[in-house]
């Protein structure tokens, strides 16, 4: 997790705190529309922006809705096809899921979608505690540039970016400052 | 080899050989990477792919069962593949030195290495010959690292800290690779240890390393938080050290009357085999306070947790 200040010359700011809640708020309208029993929809957040994400997604929900859905954290890192060939090991969460998944639609949360390969290593894990009804994934901030036949269901922004470029992502509750997302170009 | 320059990750150790050379962030940092490994054993597929294509060679020049299948289903459940060498399928029995039996298993692209073996310190001449990855599964009377974290990640699990407990480590230290490890890794995550047991076999020397020394286990019992029995070692004892079993669990056997001295929280941990009625009665082997199963199943999300940690170290 990157702390630094961002160099204002070479950052663009993308969405604010006010902007990331209407994308959140409109995910929550999404997903009630998209799933008439909303007491089977499990909430899943990749750590650690992701689990904050599906909170906020979830509690958008319950007021909309007067509904408390279920959320839950999905741990990729264990899941993840390059173990060995990063110079730095991802840290392992517990992953947390209600069991069991046979009727319930799983949904994936995570703050931006890139490659695709979190969401695929993501699917792996919650394979691995049964076969849920239905799997969806949900993301911030979708950048493209997919590396696997995986696309989203919920998005709050689609954004077109240069592979050298870098999103960065800060919640409060996760980061410790201000909600925001901001574009980097890499010097 | 291992741990060279600053930790700018948490984790940059490609080998485990002792608690004595990690630094109480290191161990704290295993304990939570079981954490989430523990959870692994609850899921209805009971298997992560994070060291898939990865190989391990159990290198058991002692002998042992339990280390051995915790450490290969540990394997198996990260994906790994794994073959055993004991000593009785070992060249070493055809005077093959350690050095060109790990050698050999190098050039068979074995990943990692997890060895026991008699001798202090073999792991430590294989880590920096070999580029695999070494854990030390116990050598001699040294270090025992996996035992002592699993012992602590069973501590903290059923008293949620480690650091003010008073610990107490019972029966044969001297030649206790696990009373070794145990007494690093308690120290440095801020616990209290008491080291009792025949003075044979309890030597002052040991308070040099921060513990205390008592021949009186019942002044002991009643402050514990945590007894960990040790067995006694039958095959490794000498005449001299010991006078006799009769004795020893008169004055060091955790008996029915002794454990009523035991807080009604104390833990009661053994690292198996357990010798029942020597070190520890059955019924108290079996009792309420006993989290001795407890770390069998910790044993396993340890072990997972440090292959993972080593073994995926990229190198």
């Amino acid at each position: 997790m990157k702390k630094e200040k961002p160099n204002p010359s070479a950052a663009v700011p993308i969405m604010d705190a006010d902007a990331i809640r209407r994308g959140l708020r409109r995910i929550a309208h999404e997903i009630i529309e998209g799933n008439p029993a909303l007491d089977k929809v499990v909430l899943a957040g990749i750590p650690s922006r992701g689990v904050e994400i599906a909170q906020r997604v979830a509690a958008f929900i319950r007021e909309i809705e007067k509904i408390d859905i279920e959320t839950g954290v999905i741990d990729v890192a264990m899941h993840r096809d390059d173990v060995g060939t990063r110079p730095e090991l991802p840290v392992v969460h517990a992953t947390k899921l209600p069991v069991p998944l046979e009727e319930r639609t799983v949904i994936i949360v995570d703050d931006v979608l890139y490659t695709g390969r979190t969401a695929r290593a993501a699917m792996d894990a919650i394979n691995s505690f049964g076969r849920a009804a239905r799997i969806q994934l949900a993301a911030l901030i979708d950048r493209g540039h997919r590396e696997l036949p995986i696309r989203p269901d919920y998005v709050g922004k689609n954004l077109p970016t240069a592979t050298r470029e870098r999103i960065q992502v800060r919640l409060l509750e996760t980061d410790n400052e201000p909600d925001a997302v901001w574009l980097e170009r890499e010097s | 080899m291992a741990g060279k320059g600053i930790l700018t990750a948490r984790w940059t150790r490609k080998d485990l050989l002792g608690l004595r050379e990690l630094s109480a962030d290191e161990i704290s940092f295993i304990l939570e990477t079981a954490d989430a490994f523990k959870q692994v054993g609850t899921r209805e597929i009971k298997k992560v792919p994070a060291l898939r294509g990865k190989t391990l060679v159990n290198f058991f020049v002692e002998p042992s069962t339990r280390t051995r299948t915790s450490f290969e289903l540990a394997a198996f459940r990260l994906s790994a593949d794994v073959i055993n060498i004991s000593t009785a399928t070992s060249s070493l029995t055809k005077g093959e030195t350690l050095k060109d039996t790990a050698r050999n298993l190098e050039a068979l692209h074995a990943d990692i290495l997890v060895l026991r073996h008699g001798s202090a310190g073999a792991p430590q001449f294989l880590a920096s010959r070999v580029k695999a990855s070494v854990i030390n599964a116990g050598d001699g009377a040294h270090e025992h690292p996996t035992q002592a974290l699993l012992d602590l990640y069973t501590i903290r699990e059923r008293r949620g800290k480690i650091a003010d407990l008073n610990v107490a480590i019972i029966g044969d230290i001297l030649f206790s690779r696990v009373a070794r490890s145990n007494i690093f890794g308690l120290l440095k995550l801020g616990a209290h240890v008491t080291l009792v047991g025949p003075s044979t076999l309890v030597p002052r020397e040991f308070e040099k390393l921060g513990v205390k020394v008592s021949y009186k286990i019942d002044d002991v019992l009643p402050k514990a938080d945590v007894v960990n029995l040790l067995r006694i070692q039958h095959e490794r004892q000498r005449r001299e050290y010991f006078p006799g079993l009769g004795e020893y669990i008169r004055l060091f056997g955790l008996t029915k009357e002794r454990a009523k001295l035991l807080k009604p929280d104390c833990l009661i941990m053994h690292p198996g085999p357990i010798n029942r009625g020597v070190e520890i009665d059955s019924d108290v082997a079996d009792g309420l306070q006993s989290v001795i199963l407890d770390q069998v199943t910790n044993g396993l999300a340890v072990r997972m947790a440090v292959l993972y940690l080593c073994g995926g170290i990229a190198t």
